[in-house]
C-alpha cells in the first residue's frame, strides 16, 4: 500500500487543505457534540478533569483564579468544540480556523485519554482488537494521527525565527 | 534549575528578611508538567505560538517537560503570569504558576 496524502496539509496560498472521508467528518462531528453536552450536562464528570487543570495550589487563590478565568475558558472550549462540528465537513481552512481545530482536537484527546487512563508508550504494545475497550483506544489513535497532520500543517505556517 | 538574574544586594537595615516589599519583587514562574496525552510536536508549537520561541528553544523546554517531569516557560509579574496561564489552559496544557 502507497502512503495516503496528509489529512491536513498547508497548500502555496497559505490556506489548509482537510483531506477526511464522509465517515471520519462524521466521527468528528458527533465526539464534538458528544463533548460539548458532557460539559454541558456533567461538568463534574471526572473525565473533563483534564481540560481543567489547577494554576494555585493554594485552595483560595485557586478559587479566585477560577472565579476570574475559568468562565472565558469555559465558553471558548465549547465554541471551538461547536466549530469543530460545524466545520467538520469543510475541504479547506484559513489558519484561524485551524487554531480553533486543534484546540477542540486537543480536548477531545485528552478527554478520551483520561477516560481510557492512557500511557505515554500506550501504542508501543500491540493494539489488542478484542479488548472491551478497543474501539474507544482506536478513536483516540484517529484523533492522534489528525491532530498530529494539524500541528505540522500550523508549524509550516509560523515565522522561521532562530535564537 | 538557578536562576539566571541575581537579586541586588540591598542593604535593609530596619526590615527583617522575608518582609511584604521584597516578595513584591520576586518574579513569579510559569510552570509546566508533563501528561501522558499532549502530543510533543503539540506542546512545542503551543510554546511557539503562545511565546514567541524559536523552534529550538520551543523543543527545548517541550524535551524538559518530557525528561524531567516539568519546565518553567515564563516569567514575569503575578498578572502576566496569570495571563500566560490562562492561555496555556486553554490549549490543554497543565500549567501552574508560583512566586520564585
Amino acid at each position: 500500500m502507497s502512503e495516503p496524502p496528509a489529512p491536513i496539509e498547508r497548500n502555496a496560498a497559505g490556506d489548509f487543505l482537510v483531506r477526511l472521508g464522509p465517515d471520519e467528518r462524521e466521527l468528528l462531528r458527533r465526539l464534538a457534540g458528544e463533548l460539548e453536552e458532557l460539559l454541558t450536562a456533567e461538568p463534574e464528570n471526572p473525565s473533563l478533569r483534564r481540560l481543567r487543570p489547577r494554576a494555585y495550589e493554594d485552595d483560595e487563590v485557586e478559587r479566585e483564579f477560577q472565579s476570574l478565568m475559568g468562565a472565558e475558558l469555559e465558553s471558548r472550549r465549547l465554541e471551538n468544540l461547536r466549530w469543530l462540528a460545524e466545520s467538520a465537513g469543510r475541504d479547506r481552512l484559513d489558519s484561524e480556523e485551524l487554531d480553533r481545530w486543534l484546540a477542540a482536537l486537543n480536548d477531545l484527546r485528552l478527554v478520551l485519554g483520561t477516560r481510557l487512563e492512557v500511557t505515554e508508550d500506550q501504542f508501543a504494545d500491540r493494539f489488542d482488537p478484542g479488548a472491551p475497550d478497543a474501539y474507544e483506544l482506536a478513536v483516540y489513535a484517529l484523533l492522534t494521527w489528525l491532530q498530529e497532520a494539524a500541528v505540522q500543517a500550523a508549524s509550516t505556517a509560523l515565522p522561521d525565527k532562530r535564537d | 534549575m538557578t536562576s539566571s538574574t541575581q537579586a541586588p544586594a540591598v542593604v535593609e537595615l530596619e526590615r527583617p528578611a522575608g518582609d511584604e516589599d521584597e516578595r513584591h519583587d520576586r518574579p513569579w514562574i510559569v510552570v509546566v508538567w508533563n501528561d501522558p496525552i499532549n502530543l510533543m510536536s503539540y506542546v512545542t508549537l503551543v510554546f511557539q505560538k503562545l511565546f514567541g520561541y524559536s523552534l529550538a528553544k520551543a523543543t527545548e523546554l517541550m524535551l524538559q517537560v518530557h525528561h524531567e517531569g516539568k519546565a518553567v516557560v515564563s516569567s514575569g509579574t503575578r498578572e502576566k503570569a496569570e495571563y500566560d496561564v490562562a492561555r496555556l489552559h486553554a490549549h490543554g496544557l497543565w500549567a501552574t504558576l508560583r512566586q520564585d
